[in-house]
């Protein structure tokens, strides 16, 4: 009896191990240990296209880029340093700062030789939780099945010149000294030229467009606060990153404020409040936003995709798309948003896509991108 | 509480001696300006005490009944009402209103500080005369206001403090650049600046053409209705539609002209936008 419990203990403590490194995808969020950590030798053999995708996403997960590299098919015509960058990012890009926090694959189509598979992707990034799915193609080579990786295109940028009127504004603040009223400079004149109010699924949603009148870049916030009929405020929220903040002469922006779980039939009356203060800024980088159309993705859901278009000469980190839809009378009726993952080069392209919600496909007509840019190592 | 306690307690002590006065007189001016000595006559002889309480001052010393007291003029800085009190065997008091000297500095706001060409009744501004000891002058008193801009005068009036403030509205001029905003008082003036910047842009032109990588857009020089360059920085949004989809690209004023590159291959129809002020609208034809 004294030994039948460690052998039990044993016994079962294997069969856990065995189980946790058959499966490297399911493995998420390990504290203080790296995340589908492989033994050597141990890894599950890619006998079938799941088994494949979950060894080379774990592996991913990792950040064993051998490990994950030895899964690609070699008919991939991919280098693994080109792999990893397209894991990795660079360049200070938003998928530099980002971590792949777990993976749901989906098999699309499987024959013998082939396999088609759908991947959700979920990211953990500094601007929240993203979400990403891939189509992943994989062959059996022998009795292993391969990912073929399609080539990436990493921009090659020529060495060059690229010559800038640099324009920027400073901003100086008066010594103490001064007196009273001889150096004020006003705040930046913004308004707010359009605003609608809808209700989602996910609550009510403020929403409208915001300019700079003045002749000095502006810092924009856009607050809202919903009023029920005696007068009482239900609840007060602010744009937060669903706005273009730095705002350059002219220059328009859509804004975006939500409420979540708050329903419009409860509101008597919303209060706007838009605030702008002085900021330096610069109106270089110019993003152009080519080809801009709106379509289904690949699951069926209404995109507004396109390419941003570096014009500058310097590199914007984390490019950040905001679009306003309008209805065919010019009222704006969405405002959505997305991140791009991978740095903007400068005089090169990248992807992007905003998606949009179903109920509001069929009232749009029009609509409007800007882009924000953050760039490291500038205010 | 304390401190509460401390004020009833002294408040006390002068109504102790303002009982006790009734032996000796004191003449106490009416009225006295800040910063000039004042004499308090009395009578009676023999050795008192001055009690002097008024705005942001208390103070105590020994003078001779009978003869003329001297209040030093650093014991009068700050206008108001001044309580006197001298006692021997008994107290006598009474009460000086120091006024604010003469006219030495004055206070200028002047609100905004740019301003849109063209803009009725968009500068304002409001002074406050001052004496050399921060009082503020309540007495009417003359402020000239003028508004220069380059040789153009926009205003020049006269306008009388009430209760000490004075103040103009005046609408902006038609050409971009510094306006002078100047108020005095006697020889005292204020000097402040107010930026007249241009206004909207006005009958926003842009012309194009192919070029190897696409499309190249660019503004007519930007100018607002009264003919002011538009400021260098002000954005200027290009939008293009055609079969590859729109094309939008936010361009800065750069040396008075914005500039834009498109990428698109098929015929586009290019649009022009500042602000909410809209341009004409251009056709290029598709690559040959």
């Amino acid at each position: 009896m004294k030994r039948i419990l460690p052998i039990v203990l044993v016994v079962a403590t294997a069969v856990l191990m065995g189980i946790a490194l058959a499966r490297p995808g399911s493995a998420r969020g390990i504290v203080g240990v790296e995340a589908g950590t492989p033994m050597a030798g141990l890894t599950p053999k890619a006998s079938s296209p799941e088994q494949a995708i979950n060894n080379l996403l774990g592996n991913v997960q990792g950040r064993h880029w051998d490990l994950a590299f030895e899964g690609v098919s070699k008919t991939s015509g991919i280098d693994e340093a080109a792999f990893i960058q397209d894991w990795k990012g660079s360049d200070g890009s938003l998928r530099a700062f980002s971590a792949l926090e777990g993976f749901e694959p989906r098999p699309l189509h499987i024959t013998n030789d082939a396999a088609e598979m759908r991947v959700h992707l979920h990211w953990a990034t500094p601007v929240g939780p993203m979400q990403d799915v891939r189509d992943i193609h994989l062959v059996r080579e022998g009795d292993v099945w391969r990912a073929v990786w399609p080539k990436v295109q990493i921009p090659n940028v020529p060495a060059q010149v690229i010559p800038v009127t640099y324009l920027r504004w400073d901003l100086v603040s008066g010594s103490s000294e001064d007196h009273w009223g001889s150096r004020n400079v006003d705040a930046p004149n913004v308004r707010i030229i359009s605003m609608n109010a809808v209700d989602t699924a996910e609550g009510a949603v403020v929403m409208g467009e915001v300019v700079n009148e003045d002749t000095i870049p502006a810092f924009v916030t856009v607050n809202a606060t919903l009023v029920d009929a005696a007068g009482n405020s239900i609840d007060e929220e602010s744009s937060f990153d669903k706005i273009d903040h730095v705002l350059l002469p002219k220059q328009v922006t859509p804004y975006r404020v939500d409420f979540p779980n708050i329903s419009l039939k409860n509101v008597k009356n919303v209060r706007m409040d838009e605030k702008a203060s002085l900021v330096p800024a610069s109106a270089d980088p110019v993003i152009g936003v080519m080809n801009q159309k709106l379509d289904s993705d690949a699951q069926g859901k209404a995109v507004l995709h396109g390419d941003l278009f570096n014009q500058s000469g310097e590199t914007v980190n984390i490019p950040h798309v905001i679009a306003a839809f309008y209805d065919g009378n010019g009222k704006i009726v969405w405002v959505a948003d997305g991140y791009v993952d991978q740095a903007l080069l400068p005089q090169s392209s990248e992807p992007f896509a905003v998606e949009i919600p179903k109920s509001m496909t069929a009232k749009i007509q029009n609509f409007h991108v800007v882009v924000n840019q953050y760039s490291l190592g500038r205010s | 509480m304390r401190r509460c306690f401390l004020i009833l307690a002294a408040l006390c002590s002068i109504a102790l001696l303002l009982a006790l006065c009734s032996a000796q007189e004191l003449r106490v001016p009416e009225t006295s300006t800040a910063g000039d000595d004042a004499t308090v006559s009395s009578t009676g002889s023999g050795k008192g005490t001055l009690y002097l309480v008024g705005p942001g001052i208390s103070h105590k010393s020994d003078v001779d009944l009978g003869e003329d007291i001297h209040i030093p003029g650093k014991d009068l800085h700050n206008a108001g009402a001044y309580l006197v009190i001298v006692c021997s065997s008994s107290c006598e008091s009474g009460t000086l209103y120091v006024t604010p000297a003469k006219p030495y500095s004055l206070a200028f706001i002047v609100h905004p500080s740019r301003v849109p060409v063209g803009r009725n009744n968009s500068i304002s501004g409001v002074a406050f005369p001052f004496d050399q000891y921060r009082n503020l002058i309540r007495a009417p008193a003359t402020v000239n206001f003028e508004l220069n801009a380059g040789k153009e005068s926009l205003l020049s009036q006269s306008d009388r403090t009430q209760q000490g403030a004075a103040w103009f509205r005046a609408s902006s001029g038609r050409s971009a650049g510094t306006v002078q905003v100047n108020a005095s008082v006697d020889d005292i003036s204020a000097k402040r600046a107010v930026q007249q910047v241009a206004s909207d842009p006005c009958n926003l032109r842009i012309t194009g053409g192919r070029t190897k990588n696409g499309i190249e857009v660019q503004t007519e020089p930007v100018h607002d209705c009264a003919g002011n360059p538009v400021p260098d920085g002000t954005i200027v949004t290009f939008t293009g539609e055609g079969p590859q989809g729109k094309v939008t690209v936010d361009a800065p004023i750069k040396q008075g002209i914005a500039r834009a590159q498109m990428e698109a291959k098929g015929e586009e129809t290019i649009s022009v936008a500042s602000g909410v002020v809209m341009g004409n609208e251009l056709r290029i034809g598709a690559q040959p």
